[in-house]
C-alpha cells in the first residue's frame, strides 16, 4: 500500500511538473517518433467494399508496438523517485521489450518476468529483451502465462519495494495503475482525432481496437470521450474485440465479457474469467498479448455505460486477417492487433461507403512471424 | 462472546508466554491427512492453527506455499470444502482456528453467506492478504456482528497512519509481515523486527504475531522475545510430505522455542 501511495503522488506530481512532461514529449517526437501516421488504407478499403478505413500506425512507434508510450513514461517516473531497477511483466513479449528499452534509455537495472509457455511462443522478443540488456525471468507456475508473469512481478515488487518500480504493462492492477497507464497511451486518441480531422474533417464513425488488458484501447477511445461523463464526443462508436480462441462454446477463449463474471483479481475489481469457486481458469489465444484471465476495469464500466461495445474474434479469423492485411496492404499486423482487423472485416462491409473507421493497428508482425509459421506447420 | 483467539492470547499472557502458529495448507495433500496434521499439532502444543484455503493466484505466498495450493487445488478443495471441513474438525478440538484465504473465492462466495458459513462451522479468524482494510468495510462490519476475526497485515513499510488502520481494523491479532516480500522468504534478524514492532505498540495494546520467513528454532525463539505471538508456514509445509516423526520433532523444536 505505500508503495502504491508513492506512486501515486508522484504521477500526479508529474502532471503538473512541466520539465517531467518537457522531456516526454521530447522523447515522444524524438525517441518513439510520434505522432505516429494515420493510415488511409486505399486497397483494404476497396477489399472490403464498405467504410473506409484508417489505420493508426502504432506499429511504426520504436520498438514496433504502442507499449513504448507507457513504457517510456514509466521509466521516466521511476528515474524520478529515485528507484534504481525496473521489473516488468510481459505477455507477447512488446511490452517486455519496451520496459527493457526504456530501462536502456534512462539506464536502470530491469528484470522481465514471462511465462514459460509466453517465452515459446515468443523467442524473438526473449532474445531482444536480452538485447537490450534485461534479464527475463521465467515463471514455469499456473498457467505459465501473462497472468502468473504478473503474480511474480508483483512478488518481487512487495520484495523490493524499495529500490524498485514494477512498469505494469496494461490499464490494470491497482490503482494508480490503470489511470496512469491510460494517461500514457492516451496519446494515441489524441494523435488520432487531430489527423482524422485535418484528414476527413470530422470524427469517424467508428473506433475499434484490440482489448486483452486494453491498453491499447483505451489509448485510442479516451480523447473520444469528454473529460469527466465519459460520453463519447460525437456518435463515434467504439468497438473492443476480445480473444474468441477456439470458440467460446469450447471453453478456450480469453474473453471475458462474453465467458466471465465480476471478480477480485491483481489488485482490481473487473470481469474475470472464473469458476463457481472463485479461482481463476486457464485462457487460450493465439496471441499471447491478448492471452489474460481479466481486463482493465474501466473497460466493464464503460462498457455498462453503453459508451463501448465488445466483440471478439477467433484465432482463425485473426489469422486470416493477418494474412489479409499483409497481402494487400504490405502491412504486416501482430496478432493482437489483427483481431481488431478481423472484426473490422466483418463491420466494414456492411456500412456505406461515407462512414470512416479507424482501427488501432496496435503493433506489428515481425514477432508473431514464426508462431504462425509453425501453426501453418511449415518449418523456417 | 469472547472470541476464541482473544481468550487464547490472555491466557498466554497471564502465563508470560506466547503463542504458536503453525499454518498448514488445507487438502494438501487430502483433507483426511489435515486431519491428522491438526491433531498432532494440538498434542504438541499449537495455540492457533492456521488453514490455508488454495487459489489459483496466490500472491502473498512464495514458492512453497505456491505449490502446496497447486496440490490442494488438484485434489478438488474449495473454499466452501474447507469451511465444512472445519465443521467436521470441531467435533472434536476447541483450538482457535484461522482461515487464510485470498479475497475472490470470498467475493465469489459473497462475503456475508461466507461469515455466516464460516462462523457456523466453528471458524474464528480470517486473514485475507490481498484485501487491505481500506477495501473491507463490508466484510469487517458483518464478521464484527458474527463475533469472526479480522487479522489484517502489517509489513516493516507501514507508515503510522497504516498502523493505525490496520490496528483499528483488526481483532484477535494483528499480523505482522517480517520481511518485506512473500511467504518463506529470508528473515533477518537485526533487531529491525523489535524497533517496528515497539512501533506499532504505540498505537495499540491488540496481540501481534510475527509471520512470512520463520523457518528454525532459534529464529523462531528470537521473534518470540519481541512479540506475543510467532507463524511459521513454509518451513511446515516444506516438510509435511517427508516422514511424520520428523515432522512431529521439527514441530516440537518449535513450540520449545517460542516461550
Amino acid at each position: 500500500m505505500p508503495a502504491l501511495k508513492e506512486l501515486e503522488e508522484a504521477f500526479f506530481q508529474s502532471k503538473q511538473d512541466k520539465e517531467f512532461q518537457k522531456e516526454l514529449s521530447h522523447l515522444q517526437k524524438t525517441y518513439i517518433g510520434r505522432p505516429t501516421p494515420l493510415y488511409f488504407a486505399r486497397r483494404f478499403t476497396e477489399y472490403l467494399g464498405g467504410a473506409k478505413i484508417y489505420l493508426k500506425r502504432e506499429d511504426l512507434a520504436h520498438t514496433g508496438a504502442h507499449k513504448i508510450n507507457n513504457a517510456i513514461g514509466q521509466t521516466l517516473l521511476a528515474k524520478k523517485m529515485g528507484k534504481t531497477r525496473v521489473i516488468a511483466e510481459t505477455g507477447a513479449g512488446q511490452h517486455g521489450v519496451a520496459a527493457a528499452t526504456g530501462a536502456a534509455l534512462i539506464g536502470l537495472e530491469c528484470e522481465i518476468y514471462m511465462g514459460t509457455e509466453d517465452m515459446k511462443r515468443q523467442a524473438l522478443n526473449v532474445f531482444r529483451m536480452r538485447l537490450l540488456g534485461a534479464k527475463v525471468i521465467e515463471v514455469p507456475v499456473g498457467s505459465q502465462t501473462l497472468k502468473d508473469a504478473i503474480n511474480e512481478a508483483l512478488r518481487d515488487w512487495t520484495t523490493n519495494v524499495r529500490t524498485t518500480h514494477y512498469i505494469l504493462g496494461t490499464v490494470f492492477g491497482p490503482h494508480p495503475f490503470p489511470v496512469m497507464v491510460r494517461d500514457f497511451q492516451s496519446v494515441i486518441g489524441k494523435e488520432a482525432k487531430k489527423q482524422i480531422l485535418d484528414a476527413e474533417g470530422r470524427i469517424p464513425d467508428y473506433l475499434i481496437a484490440c482489448v486483452g488488458g486494453g491498453s491499447n484501447a483505451i489509448g485510442l477511445f479516451h480523447a473520444f470521450l469528454l473529460p469527466y461523463v465519459s460520453r463519447p464526443t460525437s456518435n463515434v462508436k467504439m468497438i473492443g474485440v476480445e480473444a474468441g480462441g477456439e470458440g467460446i462454446e469450447t471453453g478456450k477463449h480469453a474473453a471475458r465479457f462474453a465467458g466471465g463474471s465480476l471478480g477480485v483479481f491483481q489488485g482490481c475489481k473487473s470481469y474475470l474469467l472464473q469458476d463457481d469457486d472463485g479461482n481463476v481458469l486457464g485462457t487460450h489465444s493465439v496471441s499471447a498479448g491478448l492471452d489474460y484471465a481479466s481486463i482493465g476495469p474501466e473497460h466493464p464500466y464503460l462498457r455498462d455505460k453503453g459508451i463501448i461495445q465488445y466483440t471478439y474474434a477467433t484465432d482463425a479469423e485473426a489469422l486470416a486477417a493477418f494474412e489479409l492485411l499483409s497481402k494487400i496492404e504490405g502491412i504486416t499486423p501482430a496478432l493482437e492487433s489483427a483481431h481488431a482487423l478481423a472484426e473490422v472485416v466483418k463491420l466494414a462491409p456492411t456500412l456505406s461507403q461515407k462512414e470512416i473507421i479507424i482501427v488501432n493497428l496496435s503493433g506489428r508482425g515481425d514477432k508473431d512471424v514464426q508462431h504462425v509459421a509453425r501453426i501453418k506447420g511449415i518449418d523456417l | 462472546m469472547i472470541s476464541r483467539i482473544k481468550e487464547k492470547f490472555r491466557e498466554l499472557k497471564e502465563k508470560k508466554k506466547k503463542a504458536f502458529i503453525p499454518y498448514i495448507m488445507a487438502g494438501d495433500p487430502s483433507l483426511e491427512n489435515t486431519r491428522d496434521i491438526v491433531q498432532m499439532l494440538e498434542e504438541c502444543g499449537a495455540d492457533i492453527v492456521e488453514l490455508g484455503v488454495p487459489f489459483t493466484d496466490p500472491l502473498a505466498d512464495g514458492p512453497t506455499i505456491q505449490m502446496a495450493s497447486e496440490r490442494a487445488l488438484k485434489a478438488g478443495i474449495t473454499l466452501k470444502k474447507v469451511i465444512s471441513f472445519v465443521k467436521d474438525l470441531r467435533q472434536g478440538t476447541r483450538i482457535p482456528l484461522v482461515l487464510m484465504t485470498y479475497y475472490n473465492p470470498v467475493f465469489k462466495y459473497g462475503e456475508e453467506n461466507f461469515v455466516r458459513d464460516a462462523k457456523d462451522a466453528g471458524v474464528d479468524g480470517v486473514i485475507i492478504p490481498d484485501l487491505p482494510p481500506d477495501e473491507a468495510g463490508n466484510l469487517i462490519r458483518s464478521s464484527k456482528k458474527a463475533s469472526l476475526d479480522t487479522i489484517f497485515l502489517l509489513a516493516p513499510t507501514s507508515t503510522s497512519e497504516r498502523i493505525k488502520k490496520v490496528a483499528k481494523a483488526s481483532r484477535g491479532f494483528i499480523y505482522y509481515v517480517s520481511v518485506t516480500g512473500i511467504t518463506g522468504s529470508r528473515l533477518l534478524l537485526d533487531g529491525s523486527i523489535e524497533t517496528l514492532i515497539s512501533e506499532i505498540r504505540k498505537y495499540t495494546d491488540k496481540p501481534i504475531a510475527v509471520g512470512f520467513g520463520v523457518s528454525t528454532p532459534e529464529e523462531a525463539s528470537a521473534v518470540s522475545k519481541v512479540s506475543d505471538g510467532v507463524i511459521v508456514g513454509s518451513a511446515i509445509v516444506k516438510r509435511l510430505h517427508g516422514s511424520h516423526d520428523d515432522l512431529k520433532r521439527y514441530i516440537i523444536s518449535l513450540r520449545g522455542a517460542i516461550q
